[in-house]
């Protein structure tokens, strides 16, 4: 017992590795390891190394005919369509749109009494599969002025009714909207937590300098919270670029392509046997995703959301 | 819970103040009002829809509810639970998600207290090798592992599809866990080692004890995400009659698109089990999906 507190220091700065004494013993301890390591190498890495392989079967020729010759996933004409423009409107409204939301909501709930209870209904889609969630909004863009939510309010003011998921020019607007709905409250509780985390000395010296509330908001706030939003940021894009369920459930990508995503379209040429097209479409996606996943377990190597 | 207002402000003296103070934060109210309704009308909307009389709900709107004039009747989950499959869709969803649930965390905790406590060489390449694994999408390995799971005799099977959504958890619980792992108190684990623990008795008595919180949020992330799952279930699930929910009313929206006293009482069916999780466990149902975030 008494070696234990100099052993600990001295291992220390070798960051995690236990004491040298320790060393060797462990032949039989990688038990604990295996099953994972060998799990993760048949299951996963060995199949994504296939994919990869399949999707360059033809040399190359699959992602020549994704990048210039397939509207399905990206129509260069003017304006822009397809799979990959869908997902950047993604990037930009649905992102934009949760940290806005998410920002208001935080502040706004700090001044009230029943900040938990706000938070709380807000955060609750969360909790929800994407596909009810689907089903939830389907009910409301229904067009129909009795039953539709949506049409059924524009009715007061004689508009409409309006097929949002019918309506090529609409379907994205109506996706995105239901798509905030489910991950706002993921922004308004990142956000909360770090809006409570500024000194309230801060705040007060800058009112006795006589700030008003904008300006603390534009100069204090927000400043200090730059770092949460991005977290925020790079956690709903990576969400962006797997998004499947909910566009699956509520339109499959239609009406005709209008709506599809990358996933969506990995999904239907799966589907349709267009196996190597499918698996090109995945080393797609993997290609966008990696730069933002290693920021994102950076953070969270850094921070430790959980201790 | 003290806000950064309150904290600044002085409770109010008289009644003009008090008067005031509510007036001033008047749009305060109306705008977090709207918020919330906003947040809670569509759910609530379903919920209502689902027990409504089928030939009602395309005539009146729900929200007919507060004028009083509409009628309920259960008769919708006794359809959809009976002869649309979704009592056995649900019976299938606790089958998958529950031994998914239990087995990653499983295989997970073993290899993360690996990682953090056991020495052998090349661990911790190894652990940043499982971390970058984080980065494969589920896309990445669909075809391959259809083909690996059918020459093992597993594709559509319920083993074959837990061991689809163990392998898929695995590299989150890992990191997850190992990096939870590695904060428990050094000399504790060293002094059980120089009274002669093994491994796994540490293992057992030491670090699993004392790692509730995470191994708790992470069960709850892995649990939920089985759940709410379909691209999963489409892929490997066992047919037609070991689907889950979520691919049940996928195929409902298919056949019965707008008879929405189906399809509500169906989604309902989905959202109940994780609407308790997160009435019961709201503390670790949100550490379990922030630090979700990394996935």
């Amino acid at each position: 017992m008494s070696t234990a507190p100099a052993t600990a220091s001295t291992s220390e700065t070798a960051g995690s590795k236990p004491p040298r004494f320790l060393r060797g013993f462990s032949a039989a301890a990688l038990i604990f390891v295996a099953p994972a390591v060998l799990l993760l190498a048949v299951f996963m890495v060995y199949p994504a190394i296939q994919t990869i392989v399949l999707s360059f079967e033809d040399g190359g020729g699959q992602y020549v005919r994704l990048l210039t010759n397939d509207p399905r996933f990206l129509n260069l004409s003017f304006p822009p369509q397809g799979a990959i423009v869908n997902n950047i409107l993604w990037l930009l409204f649905y992102t934009g749109g949760c940290i806005v939301i998410g920002l208001i909501v935080a502040v706004m709930a700090t001044r009230v009494g029943y900040e938990r209870i706000i938070k709380a209904i807000v955060f609750l889609p969360m909790a929800i599969a994407a596909t009810a969630l689907a089903v939830i909004w389907r009910f409301v863009y229904f067009p129909n002025e009795n039953s539709g939510l949506l049409n059924a309010l524009l009715g007061i003011v004689d508009v409409g009714p309006i097929s949002w998921l019918g309506n090529a020019g609409w379907v994205n607007s109506a996706l995105i909207v239901a798509g905030i709905w489910g991950s706002a409250g993921f922004a308004v509780v990142i956000l909360s937590a770090a809006l409570k985390s500024i000194s309230t000395e801060i705040l007060e010296a800058a009112r006795v300098d006589g700030a008003t509330e904008g300006q603390i908001f534009r100069r204090i706030i927000i400043p200090m919270l730059s770092l949460p939003i991005a977290v925020i940021a790079v956690t709903l894009t990576i969400n962006v670029i797997k998004l499947f369920d909910l566009v699956y459930v509520m339109t499959s990508g239609g009406p005709g392509n209008a709506s599809t995503v990358i996933a969506v379209q990995m999904y239907e040429q799966f589907s349709a046997r267009n196996f190597e097209y499918s698996a090109a479409v995945a080393v797609v996606m993997l290609l966008i995703l990696v730069p933002v996943m290693i920021f994102n377990v950076r953070r969270f190597r850094s921070e430790r959301v959980i201790s | 819970m003290t806000t950064m207002e309150q904290a600044v402000e002085r409770p109010p003296r008289t009644l003009s103040e008090r008067v005031t103070r509510i007036v001033s934060k008047a749009p305060i109210h109306i705008a977090l009002a709207i918020i919330g309704l906003i947040w809670l009308l569509p759910t609530v909307g379903l919920l209502i829809t689902s027990f409504r009389p089928a030939s009602e709900i395309l005539a009146s709107g729900w929200w007919e509810v507060f004028a009083g004039r509409i009628n309920f009747t259960l008769d919708n989950y006794d359809t959809v639970i009976g002869s649309q499959g979704m009592g056995q869709a649900f019976i299938n969803s606790v089958t998958i998600a529950v031994p998914a649930t239990i087995l990653t965390v499983l295989v997970a905790a073993l290899a993360a207290y690996g990682f953090a406590w056991v020495d052998f060489p090349y661990r911790d390449t190894a652990f940043l090798v499982v971390v970058a694994l984080l980065l494969v999408p589920i896309q990445m390995t669909l075809l391959p592992l259809v083909e690996l799971l059918r020459d093992i005799g597993l594709y559509f099977t319920l083993p074959g599809l837990w061991l689809a959504h163990v392998v898929y958890g695995l590299p989150f619980g890992v990191f997850l866990l190992r990096n939870f792992f590695i904060t428990l108190p050094r000399d504790l684990i060293e002094a059980a080692r120089i009274d002669g623990a093994t491994n796994w008795g540490i293992f057992r008595t030491i670090v699993l004890p004392l790692s509730v919180p995470a191994l708790a949020s992470f069960a709850i992330f892995q649990f939920l995400w089985v759940w709410n799952d379909l691209l999963v279930a489409l892929v490997f699930a066992p047919r037609p009659g070991g689907l889950p929910m979520t691919t049940q009313v996928n195929s409902l929206l298919g056949t019965f698109g707008t008879e929405w006293h189906l399809l509500a009482a169906a989604s309902f069916l989905i959202m109940i089990v994780p609407l308790i999780v997160f009435f019961s466990l709201q503390r670790y149902f949100v550490q379990g999906l922030l630090a979700g975030s990394v996935k």
